[in-house]
């Protein structure tokens, strides 16, 4: 079919605004990567802007050698360890029973209510600062795991998911005289690994992501997880994190705003990382929670 | 199955709920019972039932406060803007993709819109303050070149909630287009056949199949996201914000952290936070309703 020349006129429109979008999505990220790749002095004039100017490397060691970012750095891995574990298997095995109709377990409607109310309605930031307080849990890595092991969402993700699986597989296992965790680790789990991939990097960049928890949890700055500690330097300028008078000289040197460009490139480097594989499982994952239950 | 034989298999049900049950009770319902320090004098170390109860004394120093009015009309502004913006972006940008030829460009666009979505406001936080500075910004390096004076973007009130909304949805319409395309990708091809048989051309084919086969989802999305009508935003206007600004970035959030936690004033902040949280049940409630009635959507 010929196309006609406003059909054309529109196409090379509607390429161009979709592509400038695009690229204004990028730019920023290129530019921050551009900006940590030059001298100081040539960032700081406001000469670079999507390639690097006096190419140097000397942000990156300076910053890979500060004793505070690596030890977030590590707070952040133990962060992403830990969580992984308590979200995923609280997430696993809370889904499962709330998968079952109520023949099989008759008080679901309940539970769900529970779950669900928590989606509605919170005591707010005091109250719940005041009970991380009263558990003991401050300066531990326990405030940043423990309390958002729970999340509503993920559950009802995985127990939309777990709900399609077919009943009469479960039926035969229990006939031949499996119980509710052997159907769960033997029959659901290995069926449910496409929702479980999802699932699981979802939990990651939520823990990655995560500051704010960082910072009101955290009396100690040496306990901040990466993601705390960028806030804290590239966001409000705390000159406190400065301990000694040779990292001001060395500052001096490399140039604050190349310095930042490189923390907030290797902050955002583990998401640029694992992207690919998360706008794959992503769109899946909306459809898999929106499935009506 | 008797009755004893049944309950028997329920237990192991139960135990598996158990752990995330106490988990919610302690950390989600226990704040819930934390809010009557809104209507304490509270000290921490007195507790939750220890502290002197003060009635409704909170909520009238909060009332009293001057700025408090100017905070919540920041954060309906801000927030209902938002919403605003957030809707009709993404169906347009949808509709706009799906007119694209070749899918390879089509997933490229995609890839590209929607990798601001998974990184956090402090990363694009710290990316912002840089490229918008007055002095040394990539943005005004341009707008310099075209002759306009350098704009503080956020540092002046005149331009900082706009900042703010023009940066949000940068960050957050790629995810709302991909929800929209895959409506779109759900629709019958079928139709399509039939209208172009009728003559339609590609203007009518997306009034008339395209839109309506978007329709739910869009219903859907409009409702869900009343729910967030005092949500302006807490993570965005925390790592953009600065004291210059709090006449038009400060929002209910950002004032209960900076009450509560920096100035510990603790039964003014949750206060505040308790007012935010009732009304929010309000309209989340209601946009739950609404979804299950109009777009047969229930949550669970």
């Amino acid at each position: 079919m010929k196309k006609s020349k406003g059909r054309i006129f529109f196409e090379i429109y509607n390429y161009s605004i979709l592509v400038s979008m695009a690229a204004l999505c990028l730019f920023p990220m290129i530019h921050v990567l551009a900006v940590s790749f030059s001298s100081g002095s040539a960032a700081a004039a406001g000469w670079v802007s999507l390639w690097p100017v006096d190419f140097t490397l000397s942000s990156y060691t300076f910053v890979l050698e500060k004793a505070d970012f690596i030890s977030s750095l590590m707070v952040s891995f133990q962060r992403l360890f830990w969580g992984l574990i308590a979200s995923l298997t609280i997430t696993i095995i809370t889904a499962y029973p709330l998968s079952k109709g109520k023949r099989d377990l008759r008080i679901r409607g309940i539970y769900i209510w529970v779950f669900i109310f928590t989606m509605l309605f919170n005591g707010g930031l005091i109250p719940t600062y005041m009970i991380i307080k009263e558990t003991g849990l401050l300066d531990s890595i326990g405030a940043l795991v423990i309390p958002c092991a729970v999340n509503v969402y993920f559950i009802i993700l995985l127990m939309n998911f777990f709900k399609n699986i077919p009943k009469s597989l479960e039926e035969a296992a229990f006939i031949d005289g499996a119980g509710h965790w052997t159907t769960l680790f033997k029959i659901y789990l290995p069926l449910s690994l496409p929702a479980l991939a999802t699932i699981t990097l979802f939990i990651s960049v939520f823990h990655w992501n995560s500051w704010f928890d960082g910072l009101i949890y955290m009396n100690r700055p040496e306990n901040y997880p990466l993601s705390s500690f960028l806030q804290t330097v590239v966001i409000q300028r705390d000159l406190t994190f400065i301990t000694d008078t040779r990292e001001i000289e060395m500052l001096s040197k490399v140039d604050g705003k190349t310095v930042k460009s490189a923390q907030i490139f290797l902050g955002a480097l583990p998401i640029l990382a694992v992207y690919p594989f998360l706008q794959r499982y992503f769109v899946k994952g909306i459809t898999l929670g929106s499935v009506k239950g | 199955m008797n009755l004893n034989l049944k309950l028997r298999r329920e237990i192991p049900l139960h135990i598996m709920i158990l752990p995330a049950l106490v988990l919610i009770i302690i950390f989600n319902y226990g704040p819930m019972v934390g809010i009557i320090i809104a209507f304490e004098k509270y000290i921490p170390t007195k507790g939750f039932f220890g502290s002197k109860w003060v009635g409704l004394d909170n909520f009238r120093y909060i009332l009293s406060m001057p700025d408090i009015q100017q905070i919540l009309k920041n954060t309906i502004v801000i927030a209902m803007t938002k919403i605003v913006v957030g809707l009709f972006i993404p169906v347009i940008v949808a509709l706009s993709l799906n007119e694209l030829g070749s899918d390879r460009t089509k997933r490229a666009i995609q890839t590209s819109i929607y990798l601001p979505h998974f990184l956090s406001w402090v990363i694009l936080g710290g990316i912002l303050v840089d490229i918008l500075s007055p002095s040394s910004g990539f943005v005004n390096k341009i707008l310099g070149s075209l002759g306009v004076e350098p704009i503080f973007f956020l540092g002046d009130n005149d331009w900082f909630q706009f900042t703010v909304i023009i940066t949000n949805t940068w960050k957050e319409f790629g995810y709302a287009t991909i929800i929209y395309l895959a409506a779109i990708t759900s629709v019958d091809p079928n139709l399509y056949e039939a209208a172009i048989v009728d003559g339609a051309n590609r203007w009518r084919q997306t009034w008339h199949i395209t839109l309506p086969g978007m329709k739910t989802i869009i219903i859907l999305m409009t409702v869900l996201s009343l729910g967030a009508v005092l949500n302006a935003g807490f993570d965005q206007l925390f790592n953009l914000y600065n004291p210059i600004v709090y006449e038009t970035g400060d929002i209910i959030d950002t004032f209960v952290y900076r009450l509560g936690l920096i100035d510990a004033q603790f039964g003014p902040a949750t206060a505040v936070g308790l007012f935010k949280s009732l009304v929010s049940l309000v309209f989340i409630s209601v946009s739950y309703f609404l979804a299950d009635k109009l777009a047969g959507y229930s949550i669970f």
